[in-house]
């Protein structure tokens, strides 16, 4: 079976047990230096761990504070009501439409969802025992998924060769990179043979960073210097004709969509070369304006789709909603990050999880199919579960999460994690370093790391030009992964809890929404995260159940444990059923039965 | 032409929404209530207001209780009044006092800084000043082409690295030329960078400490170029950039579209920070000095008055 949601829980796994077997020695922060911790205020903290669930970001304005958070103060008038009125209700909703128009989303789309909203959860039950605040960002959630779904839209590949796609937006919005991230997604996935036309003659060397782009995705590149831009457009596409290309994509230059005379020649392309995908890049960050400019272009030309770009800052993205609203149109694409494969698939769940604060599973698990190699994952596994877990092994996760991207990105895209990424500095040159420590041993040392000795650390550190604390460091860290894996594959009592927590998991191993264990931060989520039982994908299910596999897939407990809060619990953390102060306890007992030893 | 004529020109869509927007609120004799302040406060959102949205129309709100509101042109002077007061801010033209002056630029990808850089470079030429660039921009495909052929344009000198250079090295060779040509405004330009990617921003603050082992007083100004397009997410890039190098000014580029700027307020409310100039157009004349009390009549006053 092919699982890369599989391989992700272990992985998540890996990035939470880092600081756990840290925390043995007390020293999370010198071990690992990569998670610092930024200081807390005490008052803060206080309420951090009250609100064990929380998953904004604590400590930042209000807009960036999540959905469920806010509701939950506005929902207070919910408790011990048993019908939802309109009455009771309106408070929450208009703490929907804030949280809406702070993430940028237009305010008449705004209005136009929380009326829907309204309508959706007036003359419910008022769910006892579930955070009423929960019920509602459910409503939301639910209700910003089916405005911009559906999933699958992509491009419109059919039809008389060459398909053309002509790309339109405004200045800075990112389409020249967008056109270069498209070919290479056309030629690696779709198998086609593109041809960039430049026709971007405003901008100074716009051509030429479309040359270098093309150079280096080996896609060829199109430019008559001297024309109008339809005419370059149209002599492209007779070149692509000549040249075999099947699919031209036009790069056109940024425009302002108040700009008649621009307005007119991008409609003028659009006429002379009939491209079948007519594709509007917007900045992910854009505000209230959004709506019109995408208004404008509709109107002159025949828009097919939107790419998102910039989508790897922290922008809540609520453009997104303003554009499918307004045009109708689904989001292709989006942009994830300045390297030139960084282009995903849009995903409505995701997005609304994003624009309400809540993380993005699926994307990771996307990420991780593309970048795991299941089987050296599952090796892995199995040698941990073993006992004969090395340091080859070690270095081979380490690898694996780079792939994953940087840390900080991966993280973010864990529920409840982007609320901490302020809180917490990854730094991935640690890792690098790391590597170069195992770079620096031997095939023999990093098999058998009990020959390790003194001089033979020395030389490790000498070659990694580090010091000798370093490897000590790592090697403390190996036993410590070591040792808990040892203790999961036995069924211990870490073990035991683990698996009670990994039954959350229904049986095909994707997280199911109704038998979340309370408290935890899915069970929070778990109204606003619907449909995490789509994890798996085709491929199958994530996790081989019940002792299948360490760790739920958000099991970050033990980074949460680092930061101070509570925030982060997930099944198949151990911890997930304890109390905050319960934890705390069973840590400082660990902390101490480690000192004595 | 004079500057606020020039400006309301310029600033003429967003003008329309915000002050065409609050003569509509008013037709028919409509009496001031809570769900006129409420409309006014949508009105101050599409202008990406943010949360200045919602805390100017409570001022007002109150106001109204107090018995200080009685008419549409209440409204619009204490808007005024309470967007002025969250601008203030001492106008006019930057001093470029030390030879050189080294002018750092920074900004998220797309925002406009090789275009701001491009206008800035003219107007300092127009002054009479000797301007050097440094085309940092060693990241994106052929970004050093692009501020050269600005560059060229406008008369002012480039240096530049090859692509793929260390950005600080090019700094540090075009703070020498710049001390030893003897030029009085040396801009720097740098790559995008989106300010949650921590390596960019310290690569920043690298180029800010290799600038200073020539020259330890400079950078004399860091800029960050501002996206007027951008919603609430400004103000995050703000307190990003501000975080890693110590920004002294905004330049708020693409103010000539629809409905836009409101963005300024948030940052100058959460930040501090000054706006310096804002982008206008397209061409090389198109920068404005940022005048607080222009920008805000610009604003709100309605068609047909000056």
């Amino acid at each position: 079976m092919t699982s890369p949601a599989r391989a992700i829980r272990r992985i998540s796994f890996f990035i939470q047990e880092l600081p756990s077997s840290a925390a043995l020695d007390g020293g999370a922060q010198r071990t690992f230096p990569w998670i610092g911790r930024k200081p807390l205020s005490s008052s803060r903290a206080g309420q951090r761990r009250r609100d064990s669930f929380r998953l904004g970001r604590p400590g930042l304005s209000t807009v960036f504070e999540s959905l469920t958070k806010r509701l939950s103060s506005a929902f207070q008038s919910l408790r011990g009501e048993r019908k939802v009125t309109a009455d009771n209700v309106e408070a929450g909703l208009e703490e929907v439409r804030l949280a809406l128009l702070e993430a940028d989303v237009h305010f008449k789309v705004a209005r136009d969802l929380v009326a829907r909203v309204r309508d959706s959860v007036l003359g419910e039950e008022v769910l006892q025992g579930v955070d009423a605040s929960q019920q509602f960002a459910h409503a939301v959630h639910t209700a910003l998924v089916d405005l911009m779904g559906p999933e699958d839209a992509t491009l419109d590949l059919e039809g008389p060769r060459p398909t053309v796609i002509l790309m339109a937006g405004l200045q800075g919005a990112g389409k020249t990179t967008t056109c270069a991230k498209l070919a290479r997604l056309l030629v690696e996935k779709h198998g086609r043979k593109p041809l960039m036309v430049a026709a971007d003659v405003k901008r100074p060397a716009a051509v030429e960073q479309l040359r270098v782009l093309g150079k280096q995705i080996s896609v060829p590149v199109f430019h008559q210097a001297g024309l109008a831009p339809e005419e370059v457009c149209a002599r492209g596409v007779e070149r692509a004709k000549i040249d075999g290309a099947d699919v031209v994509i036009l790069d056109t230059a940024g425009r302002l969509h108040v700009d008649d005379e621009l307005m007119d020649e991008v409609a003028r392309i659009a006429e002379r070369t009939r491209p079948r995908n007519q594709v509007l890049v917007v900045d992910a960050m854009t505000g209230q304006d959004a709506v019109r400019s995408a208004e404008e272009f509709h109107a002159r030309l025949t828009l097919s789709g939107v790419i998102l770009t910039k989508l790897d800052g922290d922008a809540r993205g609520g453009a997104a909603v303003s554009l499918k609203a307004v045009t109708g149109r689904p989001i292709l694409f989006v942009g994830t990050g300045e390297k030139i494969e960084d282009l995903d698939a849009f995903g409505p769940e995701r997005m609304a999880g994003r624009i309400l604060g809540m993380g993005d599973v699926v994307g990771l698990v996307e990420r991780a199919q593309e970048t795991v190699d299941e089987k050296e994952a599952q090796a892995s596994f199995e040698r941990m579960v073993m006992g004969s877990f090395t340091l080859e092994d070690l270095f081979g996760q380490i690898r694996m999460i780079q792939r994953l991207g940087p840390l900080k990105k991966v993280l973010g895209m864990m529920p409840g994690m982007g609320g901490m990424l302020d809180k917490v500095d990854l730094d991935d040159g640690h890792m690098k370093r790391l590597e170069a420590l195992g770079q620096s041993m031997t095939p023999r040392e990093r098999l058998m790391p009990q020959v390790l000795d003194m001089s033979r650390r020395r030389r490790v550190a000498r070659g990694a030009g580090q010091e000798l604390s370093a490897v000590n460091q790592l090697l403390k860290m190996h036993k410590g992964m070591g040792q808990m894996m040892k203790k999961m594959g036995m069924g211990g009592m870490a073990g035991k809890a683990k698996r009670k927590a990994l039954e959350g998991l229904s049986s095909d191993g994707s997280l199911a929404a109704g038998d979340l264990p309370k408290g935890g931060l899915l069970s929070n989520l778990a109204g606003g995260l619907p449909d995490l039982s789509k994890l798996g994908g085709a491929g199958g299910g994530p996790g081989g159940g019940p002792g299948g596999g360490p760790g739920g897939l958000p099991g970050m407990g033990g980074l949460g444990d680092l930061m101070g809060g509570g925030a982060g619990r997930a099944p198949g953390s151990s911890a997930t059923r304890q109390s905050g102060s319960k934890r705390k306890k069973q840590k400082k007992n660990r902390r101490r039965k480690g000192r004595k030893k | 032409m004079g500057v606020l004529s020039r400006l309301k020109e310029r600033l003429t869509r967003t003008r329309r929404a915000i002050s065409d927007g609050i003569s509509g609120l008013f037709k028919g004799g409509r009496p001031i209530d809570d769900a006129l302040f409420a409309e006014l406060e949508e009105l101050l959102y599409t202008a990406d207001l943010g949360k200045v949205a919602a805390e100017v129309t409570g001022e007002l709100a109150r106001a109204h209780r107090r018995g200080e509101i009685h008419g549409e042109e209440d409204v619009r002077a204490a808007l005024k009044g309470e967007l002025l007061q969250r601008l203030d801010q001492p106008g006019g033209e930057v001093s470029l006092d030390h030879h050189p002056t080294v002018i750092l630029i920074a900004g998220v990808n797309g925002s406009g800084k090789t275009t701001s850089i491009a206008k800035l470079a003219h107007r300092f030429r127009e002054q009479g000043r000797r301007v050097l660039v440094a085309a940092c921009d060693t990241f994106r495909a052929a970004a050093s082409d692009q501020l050269e052929i600005w560059a060229e344009r406008s008369g002012v000198e480039v240096v530049r690295g090859g692509d793929g250079a260390d950005p600080a090295a090019v700094a540090f060779d075009a703070v020498e030329a710049a001390v030893v040509r003897g030029a009085d405004v040396l801009i720097v330009d740098t790559a995008g960078r989106l300010h949650t990617q921590k390596n960019l921003m310290d690569e920043l603050s690298k180029i800010v400490r290799v600038i200073q082992r020539r020259i330890p007083e400079a950078p004399h100004e860091a800029w960050l170029v501002l996206d007027a397009t951008n919603g609430q997410n400004a103000v995050q890039q703000a307190r990003e950039f501000t975080a890693a190098i110590e920004v002294t000014g905004l330049i708020v580029a693409k103010l000539d579209g629809t409905a836009r700027g409101g963005a300024v307020f948030g940052i100058r409310e959460a930040m501090g920070i000054p706006v310096r100039y804002i982008g206008t157009g397209e061409t090389m004349e198109l920068l404005e000095v940022f005048e607080p009390e222009a920008f805000v009549d610009a604003l709100l006053r309605p068609d047909g008055e000056e």
